[in-house]
């Protein structure tokens, strides 16, 4: 059957064989997605690019380095000068880092918006937070890998929040360190980590698609496709479609990379480690200041930590805290406004994460914290049961006919 | 050249004219595989010996102190170089062969610059290991030059093969004299 689809001699003869054609075939052409996507859709694949892009670069920048607290940081630095290219392949490393980050995140805030955590994609969403996970601790371990102030300063900090364990906290960073203190049996096993933990996203991004493609695409307007009429094949359409996307994305990176390649890293981690002096003021990475700032927020050492985990943990459960039969934010009008309100709550912790946790700043973190969680454990539980939601169309197909009806 | 109605001849595979569209499809594949191997040179060239490595691809080394009869090996760019001062003995076993019978034919006088300073690379041309017979009391071999322990290769005096498996003489590394006791290998 699957014999007649390929013309060409060699792939019918794979094909038969091992069918991997038949079911890339599947994928492309008849896996039906809704017809209705907006660009906020996508941001998946830019992700898949992203983490592409990491593993290529990183397997090549592996290479040239040195995992020794006495090399790291000049291992790192020849690669800037001395290495073949070097220079372009660890900018393209370190600003996809950030580039992976914003499209994640814009990634999540579009699921929030549209519903696509909601019944029956829990487990794709849920697959997705893993995912977030990792992807931080990759990211955390990478950027201690040059082994400057940051480096250094960043990982005893990080490694320290798990000191907030009562009883076995202490020894649990002893494990963690190899030793007593940040040094090199820590930066070995960072390393080693750094380059497992990619793998281990790749597989949890297996996982997600699986999942995305027992029920598909979620859609701006939240509701099931009620047949061929209100779908079409992924292929030519959507591949088209990401392209546009993948297009404006490497034009940004390579602004990003070629202009401003340091503009999203912090000039301390171009001083190497000294584990005799933390520098005045240290921030982790842009893309953890929001977590960063709840962690500050509280007064108690165990407490921010917990609230810190916490804040990823909401996540988790997110599908049963919001519990309105209603997807997509387009027909929820007071969950709009709160979905903005989140936004601009996440922006402001970002914020305040990179400023000093001093004055009125720490205030301000305080309100950004409790209204983050103000929103996830009571806004939403309340919304589903008393928000008046709109009218819901009755396919994807017939809020466009009906318009093209008006027209005519 | 899209003309729809040109000769009959020039339709494709799928047995229709090529058109525009097959232009900007063709084009675009070959931009695309412009923009590929573009970013996948940087990541091929970046294994290739980076400027620091090739900045110490040379090595100057002062031969006025190594005594007739004495070998010293020196690093360059990471294997071993022998410089033999040699005995008037040695270099008249060296020139004492007829060239012509060995299996890589090569003059003595044509692998050195000076007859008693014979600089060769210590790799055996077989398989690379390093020959024996730098360090007094080791085994020389029978033509009394180094004998590579590996596979059983035998060099002369003048670090030629003369038995086994190697294919060639031991290689002479480019040098040149800055002064009467110095030389710089590379």
């Amino acid at each position: 059957m699957s014999a007649e689809k390929f013309s060409n001699p060699v792939v019918r003869w794979i094909d038969h064989r091992l069918p991997v054609f038949s079911m890339l075939d599947h994928e492309k052409y008849d896996y039906p997605v809704p017809k209705n996507l907006n660009y906020m859709w996508n941001f998946g694949v830019l992700a898949g690019l992203a983490l592409v892009i990491m593993i290529v670069t990183g397997i090549v920048l592996a290479m040239n380095y040195t995992a020794h607290i006495d090399h790291a940081f000049g291992s790192v630095e020849r690669i800037m000068r001395d290495v073949n290219h070097g220079w372009l392949i660890r900018y393209i490393h370190m600003n996809t880092a950030s580039f992976f980050f914003i499209v994640v995140y814009i990634h999540m805030f579009r699921g929030l918006y549209y519903g696509s955590y909601k019944a029956p994609r829990e487990l794709l969403w849920m697959l997705g937070v893993v995912i977030f996970l990792l992807m931080m601790a990759t990211a955390f371990m990478g950027y201690v890998l040059p082994w400057g102030q940051m480096s250094f300063w960043g990982a005893t900090v990080i490694t320290n929040l798990f000191s907030a364990i009562p009883f076995v906290g202490e020894s649990i960073v002893v494990f963690l360190w190899g030793g007593f203190s940040v040094d090199n049996p820590t930066l070995n096993r960072f390393f080693s980590l750094h380059y497992l933990m990619p793998f281990l996203i790749a597989g949890v991004v297996v996982l997600h698609i699986v999942a995305l493609h027992r029920f598909g695409s979620n859609n701006p307007i939240g509701i099931d496709a009620k047949g061929p009429q209100d779908t079409i094949s992924f292929h030519p359409y959507y591949t088209m479609k990401d392209m546009v996307g993948i297009a404006m994305f490497l034009l940004l990176l390579a602004v990003a990379v070629f202009f401003f390649p340091n503009a999203m890293g912090h000039p301390d981690n171009y001083i190497p480690a000294n584990p005799m002096q933390t520098p005045a003021h240290i921030v982790p990475e842009w893309y953890f200041l929001p977590f960063y700032a709840i962690l500050r927020a509280v007064p108690d050492k165990l407490g921010g930590v917990l609230l810190m985990f916490s804040a990823i943990f909401v996540l988790f459960v997110l599908p049963w805290l919001d519990r309105s039969p209603v997807r997509s934010a387009r027909f929820r009008p007071v969950f709009r406004i709160f979905f903005w309100l989140l936004f601009i709550d996440c922006i402001l912790l970002g914020y305040l994460g990179g400023m000093p946790a001093e004055g009125i700043y720490v205030l301000l973190s305080r309100l950004a914290t409790a209204w983050y969680f103000l929103h996830f454990l009571v806004i939403l539980p309340m919304l589903s049961v008393f928000e008046t939601t709109k009218p819901l169309p009755k396919s994807i197909s017939e809020p466009v006919l009906a318009t093209a009806r008006g027209v005519a | 050249m899209a003309n729809t109605n040109s000769k009959p001849g020039a339709s494709d595979v799928d047995g229709h004219e090529p058109d525009r569209r097959d232009f900007i499809v063709v084009a675009t594949y070959a931009m695309g595989a412009v923009g590929g191997a573009a970013v996948v040179w940087p990541l091929i060239d970046q294994m290739n010996p980076a400027a620091d490595t090739l900045a110490l691809a040379s090595t100057e080394v002062d031969v006025s102190k190594i005594a007739e009869g004495q070998a010293i090996t020196v690093t360059w760019r990471g294997k071993p170089v022998f410089i033999r001062h040699r005995t008037a003995d040695e270099i008249m076993r060296a020139n004492a062969i007829d060239s012509a019978e060995l299996r890589d034919p090569e003059e003595d006088e044509t692998r050195v610059q000076k007859p008693e300073l014979l600089v060769v690379l210590g790799v055996c041309t077989h398989l690379g290991c390093v020959p024996l017979g730098q360090k007094t009391g080791e085994v020389k071999g029978e033509y009394d030059g180094w004998f590579c322990p590996c596979h059983g290769s035998p060099y002369d005096t003048s670090g030629r093969i003369r038995k086994g498996p190697a294919p060639t003489n031991l290689e002479v590394p480019p040098y040149s004299f800055l002064s009467d006791g110095v030389i710089r290998i590379g």
